[in-house]
This record gives structure tokens, sequence and C-alpha cells, in this order.
């Protein structure tokens, strides 16, 4: 029988809603809209049964790749997630919940939303953190609006080892505001102090830097936000998750705000989202921190329990002189990932990021051995590091696609003059005879 | 209930992985070290199972109850479409593998995904061309104020403020102001409607558009929007479509046939992509013919030869505004949805929410204070002005809790005093609405005669009515051991 699916009421439940309404058909319903406002053409085909659905979209998803090796990663990584994660997410009860806006009926959603806060301030060691953003970098672009909200300037200096994917983004999203935009170029794979100092005048409000950055390098950035801080710019560092489970925190470094892509802790790569973006920052300077945040207080009995707070910076109170225009938090993935660092724990947590850090340091020396393969930067890195190839890297990671590896990503794709260089990442998942592999592919077409 | 974090035990392990070491040496210096391990959680699998299970239980869902959420179209979400986006190929897929040469044809499924998708929306409502980029509802309307700052400065335009109804969702205003542009209000007429004679004065030739939510947010459909576009048209503006109610009108209306520029729409709300406890959403935009050149970058187009491929030369292109081709497990959802809907399923489903809302409207008007005097779309609005001496329309909501039912959206729409904003979406039977509109008017009497067992509900939920000031005063947004 045709019905329309998922819709819960009968013919005849229909005929008495509609005697009730004293409407004599559907098209009544809406006899207040002109009738030369409604369409005649409508080409959407017929629909399928669940049973057709599936078979339609099996059949395209099989066109794409699913047996590839995979060292391509910068900035979102093929890392390993527990099968509890999907398992715990998957229930309904969270899935199927909205915004908390009713606390005493979503203390699931908010007391996870805090448990989640929580572990991103302990990985970045700051103090505070929100209930999470769209991904790593609208969180980055809005760490640096709150930075210009807080220091009340107009100019930015952003270091090239921030990921050009975000720099992209932050040039589209700052041409309409009137803001200074500068790139200080990395200097030996790292940040330049030099330039940095002879740029850092007292009209600059943010300066954007990312650690390990772009080529994979990692670096201890006390002394550039010393500096910062001295012509009291605020500093927003970008972090990597997983990297923070070894290396050197923002918050030791005396970041002001952090921001990242939380795609590692839990999340598939999923073509590209749903992702995560996470921002945490220190408590004085929580007032001008955008999107959701969740509190701890107390109910009538005493009892604890969780709520929105600090709401008064939000859109739906303050319209356009909001904070940000950020409605929601990407909760289900906050979940993803308090689930998945729950799992992990603290020791298991940081075996992941020995393991990528294993893995790429492995790759390293078996790489850079190839006749002809230099390193880009001679500097420690984490999980990804950039060689310098005898040719096109492109023309390299195409050829190596045909032997089912994707080797790395071209930096070329958007560093002028790095045609040559490819950036290859490592995570847990990838074994030494995978490592062994690509580096006999990669010998064979060099 | 205990935190994650206060079930810790040193020692206790969750999940194993491999602890074999092929590095030749220690890659990274000491002093580029964390100090001390971050203090995460050391628990069991098992006890990480039983807590989010525990926790879960704590909340109100559509999978369990009646949820009437005004303007967040709270409907079913079909396991189906669950189940396609998560197959292997879908998930497994790396977003940058496009931009490695030939790596193209590695995403071949996701690209066609997309490319059918944006296809189907353009079709829904009559506009040239869709990005599915956008992160979430507030992401597409700024994408689509950036859009229209590029068509102006493309036009030689000065333009320097954006008009919407106040009304609106308070995205609408945030999302002008973060686009560059001043905001100017216009109050609502007396049937909840932009005024249109404010509007016209406020029209000038510095107006880069018109924000305009239809139908709107009281639930009814502003019958002079032609007047009000062809207006907007005239000093060279754009109008802006926000989707949030789209789930009224699926299949009757083509927001790009009525004179709309532009528009978004809100996968999780008109198309069944869950709502997630607050997110991930996804709110694609589609644009009018004029408006093509300005769509982010890339755009997923079909070749001669039938593949698919991301096009990345669009000179006058606002640029990247997500790093990728938006949530795209969320879009694979919508497209599962749209699949098994069809075109006489989307126009059953609009007509059906349609019908839902009427009759809690009408079964609710001897009680409570309308706000329209006829018919409405997708949602009802009343306001609690009509409740006994001293009880408010929270007090309502909290009493709808120990009843089962998620309370409405309330105080919402700002134009309304004490709103009560009723949605109950197509995947309701009349049973629940039936039962749902008996406890409201026993409530509404029970305020009459017994308010303070209003004042004091919720009393059956995991907490009663929790001290947000103290919240706020105390800032304990993180656990201290």
């Amino acid at each position: 029988m045709s019905h329309t699916p998922f819709a819960c009421t009968s013919p005849s439940d229909e005929k008495a809603m509609l005697d009730a309404v004293n409407a004599k058909s559907f098209d009544d319903l809406f006899d207040l809209i002109p009738a030369d406002f409604q369409t005649d053409s409508f080409n959407v085909p017929d629909g399928l049964s669940e049973m057709e659905m599936m078979q339609h979209i099996r059949k395209i998803a099989r066109k794409n790749s699913s047996d590839l090796t995979n060292f391509c990663g910068a900035g979102f990584y093929d890392h390993f997630i527990p099968a509890a994660v999907d398992s715990l997410t998957s229930r309904g009860e969270f899935f199927t919940a909205y915004t908390p806006y009713q606390p005493e009926a979503a203390q699931g959603t908010l007391q996870a939303a805090y448990e989640y806060q929580t572990a991103i301030a302990r990985l970045t060691d700051m103090e505070v953190s929100n209930a999470s953003l769209y991904d790593g970098g609208t969180a980055l672009f809005e760490g640096m609006m709150m930075a210009l909200r807080i220091t009340k300037r107009n100019r930015v200096l952003v270091d090239t080892g921030v990921s050009p994917i975000y720099r992209t983004m932050l040039r589209s999203y700052t041409r309409n505001l009137k803001i200074e935009y500068q790139e200080i170029p990395l200097s030996g794979g790292v940040a330049d102090r030099a330039a940095f100092k002879a740029a850092l005048t007292t009209d600059v409000g943010a300066v954007l830097i990312q650690n390990p950055n772009f080529f994979g390098c990692i670096d201890d950035l006390t002394d550039l936000i010393e500096d910062i801080h001295a012509v009291k710019a605020i500093s927003v560092l970008s972090a990597y998750p997983v990297s923070l489970g070894l290396i050197k925190t923002p918050g030791a470094m005396g970041a002001d705000i952090v921001t990242g892509e939380g795609q590692s802790l839990g999340l598939p790569l999923s073509f590209g989202g749903p992702y995560l973006g996470f921002m945490a920052t220190r408590k004085k300077l929580v007032r001008n921190m955008p999107g959701r945040i969740v509190g701890a207080t107390t109910d009538d009995q005493g009892r604890r329990g969780y709520v929105l707070t600090l709401q008064a910076r939000e859109q739906h109170i303050r319209r356009e002189k909001a904070a940000s225009n950020i409605c929601t938090n990407m909760q289900l993935c906050a979940l993803r990932s308090i689930v998945y660092l729950s799992l992990m724990g603290k020791h298991g947590f940081a075996d992941v990021a020995r393991q990528c850090m294993d893995r790429a340091g492995y790759a390293w020396t078996r790489l850079k051995a190839i006749p002809g393969v230099e390193p880009l930067f001679d500097r420690p890195f984490f999980n990804e590091f950039a060689l310098k190839l005898p040719k096109d890297a492109s023309e390299v990671v195409s050829d190596l696609i045909e032997e089912g590896i994707a080797a790395g990503f071209p930096a070329g794709r958007y560093y002028e003059g790095m045609e040559n260089v490819l950036l290859f990442a490592f995570t847990e998942k990838r074994t030494k005879k995978e490592i062994d592999i690509l580096a006999a592919k990669l010998e064979a077409v060099l | 209930m205990k935190l994650i974090f206060e079930k810790s035990s040193p020692g206790r392990g969750g999940v194993r992985i491999p602890e074999d070491r092929i590095s030749p040496e220690e890659m990274v210096p000491s002093e580029l070290l964390r100090g001390e391990l971050a203090e995460l959680p050391e628990v069991s699998e098992s006890e990480v199972v039983r807590h989010y299970t525990k926790l879960s239980r704590l909340n109100f869902s559509v999978d369990t109850h009646f949820y009437p959420l005004g303007s967040c179209t709270m409907k079913h979400n079909p396991r189906a479409c669950e189940k396609a986006a998560a197959m292997p190929e879908l998930c497994e897929t790396h977003p940058l593998w496009p931009q490695l040469r030939h790596g193209g044809l590695l995403t071949q499924g996701s690209l066609q995904i997309l490319y059918n998708t944006e296809r189907l929306l353009s079709e829904i409502t009559g506009l040239a061309e869709f990005t599915l980029q956008p992160l979430a509802g507030s992401h597409g309307e700024l994408t689509a104020v950036m859009m229209m700052a590029a068509y102006h400065r493309d036009r030689g335009n000065h333009k320097t403020h954006i008009i919407i109804p106040d009304s609106a969702h308070g995205t609408n205003p945030a999302s002008a102001a973060l686009g560059g542009y001043d905001v100017v209000t216009v109050p609502s007429d007396a049937s909840g409607d932009m005024d249109i004679d404010l509007f016209k004065a406020a029209l000038n030739d510095e107006t880069a558009g018109v924000m305009l939510t239809l139908p709107s947010t009281l639930g009814v459909f502003n019958p002079r929007v032609k007047e009000i576009i062809d207006a907007v048209h005239a000093v060279d503006g754009l109008m802006y479509y926000d989707g949030a109610n789209f789930n009224a009108i699926m299949g009757r209306i083509k927001p790009g046939e009525l004179g709309f520029d532009l528009c978004h729409l809100n996968l999780h709300k008109s198309f069944s992509t869950p709502h997630g406890g607050g997110g991930p959403g996804t709110g694609p935009v589609g644009v009018c013919e004029k408006l093509r050149p300005y769509l982010p970058i890339s755009r997923v187009a079909k070749t001669k030869d039938g593949t698919y491929t991301l096009d990345y030369d669009q000179p006058k292109s606002i640029g990247y505004i997500a790093p990728f081709y938006g949530n795209f497990s969320i879009l694979v959802r919508a497209y599962a949805y749209l699949l098994m809907l069809g075109r006489e399923g989307l126009r059953g489903t609009s007509d059906r929410a349609v019908l839902n809302a009427n009759y809690v409207q009408e079964k609710l008007r001897p009680h409570f204070a309308a706000v329209t005097p006829g018919r409405c779309l997708h949602e009802c609005v009343f306001s609690g002005k009509s409740l006994g001496e001293g009880v408010h329309t929270l007090d309502l909501a909290k009493a709808l809790l120990d009843r089962g039912y998620h309370a409405p959206t309330i105080y919402f729409p700002l134009n309304v005093p004490e709103a009560i904003m009723i949605e109950p979406t197509e995947t309701e039977t009349k049973e629940t609405l039936d039962a749902f509109c008996a406890d409201m008017i026993e409530i509404a009497e029970l305020s009459k005669t017994d308010p303070d067992a209003l004042h004091n509900a919720p009393v059956t939920t995991p907490v009663g009515r929790l001290d947000e000031v103290a919240a706020a005063k105390n800032m304990d947004l993180v656990y201290m051991d």
C-alpha cells in the first residue's frame, strides 16, 4: 500500500483531523497562500522503498576506493576508532535529542558536554573549554575574532605554518570585515621569530600559530607568545589533539586561546565531515568565548546538575551584537570524542600518540635514505614530515595511487615553489610492512 | 550521577592498542614533550559503556518522547538513513584525495552523492545551484551573506545594511553582522508579518538585501511576500529565504519561483538528519543563476564522460568557507531520506506536518490564546498570558516534562509575550496529539486551581529546576579533582 513514508496518520485519522480543523482537503490547509504562488512543476523522482534506496546508495558507494593504504594527512588523520564509540553514540536517546533548552530533560547530553569540556581543558592544559564548534578552521576564525573583540584591535598576524586550508578560509571570512590580515612566512620550518618581532606593533590584536605546523614540525612557542604578550596581543594556537598525548601543551607555552580539529578523537574521515572544532582558553577570557558552554550547578534540592551557561554572549539574546552567529555546537561529535578519550584513557591515549611518533620516526629513517630524497626541514616532528623529491610530487602521488597507496599530500598544491615536496602522515594504524612497501614503491617511481 | 572522571582508578585500562616499536630512535627531544600525561579517566570499557548508556537515559529524545519543539522540526530519524551513511566506503575516504592528481577517481561515489543531492535540492527549491558546504544553518546564513557582499562588490553597489524582521531567529542578525553589514530590524504587524509600511520606510539604495523566514516563526505565510521581493529587487537588493520552516511547504512552494535569490535549508529539520543533542547540523545554500559565480570553492561537477569532479577554478567565488564539502555523512542521510520520500512523499510530508499543527491549534484554541485567528502552517504559537495568575510559560514547560513530553519552544518568537511554540511534525500519531492536548488543557486548568503544583515542576526528572544564575556566577565549566 502506498503511503507517505514515516508519517503516522491513517486515512481515517486524517479525515477526522481535517474535519476538526474545518478543512475539506489537504489543499484547503494552504488556502491562505495565494494559488499563483504554488508550483505546478515538481520533478523529483518517485520515492524508493528502504530496500531499493539501500541498493541504490550501496551501488554508488562502491565507486569509492576503499582498499587504499593512506599516508595522506595534512590535518585530517586516519586513526583507529574503538567499536564502543559507534555503539554508544548511536543510541537514539543521544542522537535524536536536541540542544538542551530544558536542562531537566537533557542531563545526559549536558553532563557529557561538561565531561568533554573537562577533557579538552586537560589535553590542552587550559582552564576552560566550550562545548565545541563546527571544525578546526571555523574554530580558528572564531578564536581570531575573540582575540580582536578582547583587544579591540583589527590587525592579525598569521604564521604560514598554519594549515593553508584554514588560511584560505580566514581570507574568505575576513574579506568583508575591517580586518588587516598579514601572513608571516615560515623560517627553517618554524615561526620566524625575527619577522614576528618586527611585525608585532601595538595595533596587532591576534596572532595565529599552529603546532605541530602544517609540515609536521613541532616547536616550543613560549618565547614567541611572550613577544605577543609584550604588545598586549592575544595568541591563538591551533593544535592537533592526538599530539597533545605527548608533546608540550599550549597551556605550558602560555597560549591564550587554543583551537583545533577534533576529528582525530574518534571521528571517521567521512570525506570531510562532520568534524569537530574545539576551543579552550583562560578563565578570565571566557565571557568573550563563542559557542555553547555547559556549567555545573545545583537544583532546589542541592543535587548537582548541568545547564547551558553564559548565554548572554549568544545570538538568541544579543542578536547582531552577539559574540558569534553560531547557534549550536557539534554535540554528537563532541560525545564521540569524550567516549573515545574515556575508552583510551590516560595511558592509552598517550600510547596512541607514541605509536604515531614511532611510525613516523621509522618512515623518516627509511624514506630519507632513498637516493635523491631529502628532508625539507630537519626539525623534530610528531607524526608527519615533508620530503623534497627529485621530481614533481603530484606525479609521484598519481603513480603510487595506481599501486594502491595514497602516498601523501603534495605541498605544492598550496605553497609556491614546493612542487617537489610531499607531506607524509603516519598513525597507529600504519604497520612496518606498509611503510616498507611505501619506501620500495616510492623508490621505484622516482 | 558521577562524572566519568570520578570513576577513574589508576591502572585500569580501556581499549588496548599495539605496543610494538619500530623506530630506531626517539625523534622528539624531551624539552618538546609535555611534563605529565593529561588526566584522562582510567576506566574499563564496561564502565564506559555503562556510564554513557546511563547518561543517555537521562535524556528526552524523539525516540523516547513527543518533542514538539517549535521551529526545530523534531521528526523521526529513519534508521535506514543511519545505515546508509555508515557504509565503510563512505566513511573511510579522505577528504583531500580529490586534490591529488587522479585522486578524484578514488571518490567517485562520494562526489556522485554530492552532485545528486545538489540537483534534488535545486529542484525542490527552484534555485539554479546549491552548495552543500555550510556546516550548520547559521553557517549557511553567513555563507549567503558573504555571497550577497561579493555580488554587490562585483556590481559596484554601495550597500550598508540588511533588513530583518523582529520575529527572525537571532542567527539572522548575527550572521548579517559577521558578513560586514549593519542590521535594520523591522517590527511585525498585528498578523505577525513584517510591517510592510515600516519595511518600505527602511528600504533604500543602501539595502543589500532582506532575510525573510517563510512561513514566519509564527507559522504563517506572508501573502505580501511578492510585493516585498519586487521592492527589494528594485534597489538591486537580494532576497534571502531562511529555510528553517521549509517542512511546511515542500512540493508546494519553491522559493526560487517566488523570486528569492538565495536560500538555506536545515537538513536536520525538513530532511530528517539527526539533531544529535545539538549538532552536527548542515545548512546547504541555494542561489539563483546570477549568483552562481560567487558560490564557495569547490564546486562538484559532472564531466562529459559521466565522471564527477571538483572544480576549484572559480575566480569570483567567495572562497573556502569550510575545509571540504560540508558534513558529508549528514548529507548522505538527507540524500537517503529524499530518495525514500520522492515527489509524493515530500508533498505528503508537508501536508501532514501542517495538518498536525492545525489539529493541535484548534484543540488548544479554546484554552490558550492563539496568536493567529486562522490557519497555521507547520507550527502553532500561543501566548501563555492566558495561564492562571502568577503562572508563566516556563511553569507550563516544566509541567509538561512531568507528563512525559518535551516542552515546546518557549519565549520565542520574541514578539509574542510568554510565547509557546508547538511544532508536532508529521511523524506523530493522532493519539499522541490527543493525549498531549489533553495534558496541556489539564495544565491550563491547574494553573488556575493549584498554581503551586506547577511552580514546583518538574518533579519526575533526574534533577529539578537548576540554578542558572549560580551557574553563570560560579563558572564551574570543567571538573577539578
